[in-house]
């Protein structure tokens, strides 16, 4: 099972992306292998529909719970009829790194 | 007449069964073609007539417009009423709504999480800690610390609580937490 989180930057001490469609970076955490791989956001910028690019780039991932700052309106009932959890932390200072340890528990 | 606004209707809880058969009728009923009740059409129908809100009320719960939530209403009746007469088989689906799923919050990292698979919660996905609240649940701790609470908004996803603004309708009201709408305090369910 894969797990994004939402990350403003592309290292372990980069903190926890506020926004789900406008970071800047998703990190892809493979739970079985441990595996980390940060992604680049291509949507970040978009006028609009961020938040749904950004599901559609994921969803190809496998991934099965998000983590982020926040999720915009329109994306909670699509996440929600894709069955992926979403996992909403309002702790922006937390560091990817730390996220994970709190995965790892 | 303006091209009917086609968003997402929200539905609190899906009908328990998929619809209804007539019976008793001639064979030659048997064949005729069914009548689709949509799921905002259900759930018209559930908050009115069932859960006896206001139809002020009801449409906020479904986050539609008033006359939005009176053609929805409409169109629930006469259907039924087209099933009954003619005999007809109710089917009760589609429509464009989304279900509500179910919100918690972790009582050791603070963090909020659904549940889409519906299943059982017994720890919290981020941190393992077992210490996990419905939503639901800690707002009825927040409905009993703030009883006649009659100007508050509430928010239906994670149970923040603010002032009512006068002249602001409560689901124009965004939560500052979770940027959901938010609803007039003591309104949810609307059972009396
Ligand atoms: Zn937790
Ligand atoms: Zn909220």
């Amino acid at each position: 099972m894969n797990i994004a989180i939402a990350s403003e930057g592309n290292t372990m001490d980069s903190c926890l992306g506020s926004s789900f469609g406008r970071s800047s970076w998703f990190v892809i955490y493979d739970c079985d292998t441990r595996d980390i791989e940060f992604l680049s956001n291509p949507n970040k910028h978009a006028e609009q529909n961020a938040g749904l690019a950004s599901v559609q780039l994921l969803s190809s991932r496998n991934i099965k719970k998000i983590i982020s700052g926040e999720f915009g309106l329109k994306i909670k009932p699509l996440l929600d009829s894709l069955k992926i959890q979403m996992i909403v932390v309002h702790m922006p200072e937390k560091k990817i790194k730390e996220i994970l340890e709190m995965l790892n528990h | 007449m303006s091209p009917r606004n086609k968003t997402l209707r929200k539905i609190l809880s899906p009908p328990i069964i998929k619809g209804f058969k007539p019976y008793g009728g001639e064979p030659v009923e048997q064949g005729r073609p069914l009548v689709y009740l949509l799921f905002e059409e259900y759930e018209a129908l559930r908050l009115c007539d069932y859960d006896l809100c206001t139809q002020h009320q009801a449409s906020q719960l479904m986050c539609v417009s008033r006359p939005t939530f009176t053609r929805i209403y409409a169109s629930a009746l006469q259907k039924i009423a087209r099933a009954f007469v003619e005999g007809r088989q109710i089917v009760v689906e589609g429509g464009k709504v989304y279900f509500d799923s179910d919100w918690y919050r972790c009582g050791g990292c603070q963090c909020y999480f659904n549940n889409p698979g519906k299943e059982d919660i017994h720890a919290c996905p981020l941190c393992g800690n077992q210490q996990v609240f419905s939503i639901e649940f800690s707002r009825e701790i927040a409905n009993g610390q703030m009883q006649q609470g009659e100007n508050l908004c509430i928010c239906p996803h994670c149970g923040h609580v603010m002032a009512h603004r006068v002249g602001l309708p409560c689901n124009q009201q965004i939560c500052p937490e979770c940027r959901n709408r938010m609803i007039r305090k003591g309104n949810q369910g609307c059972r009396k």
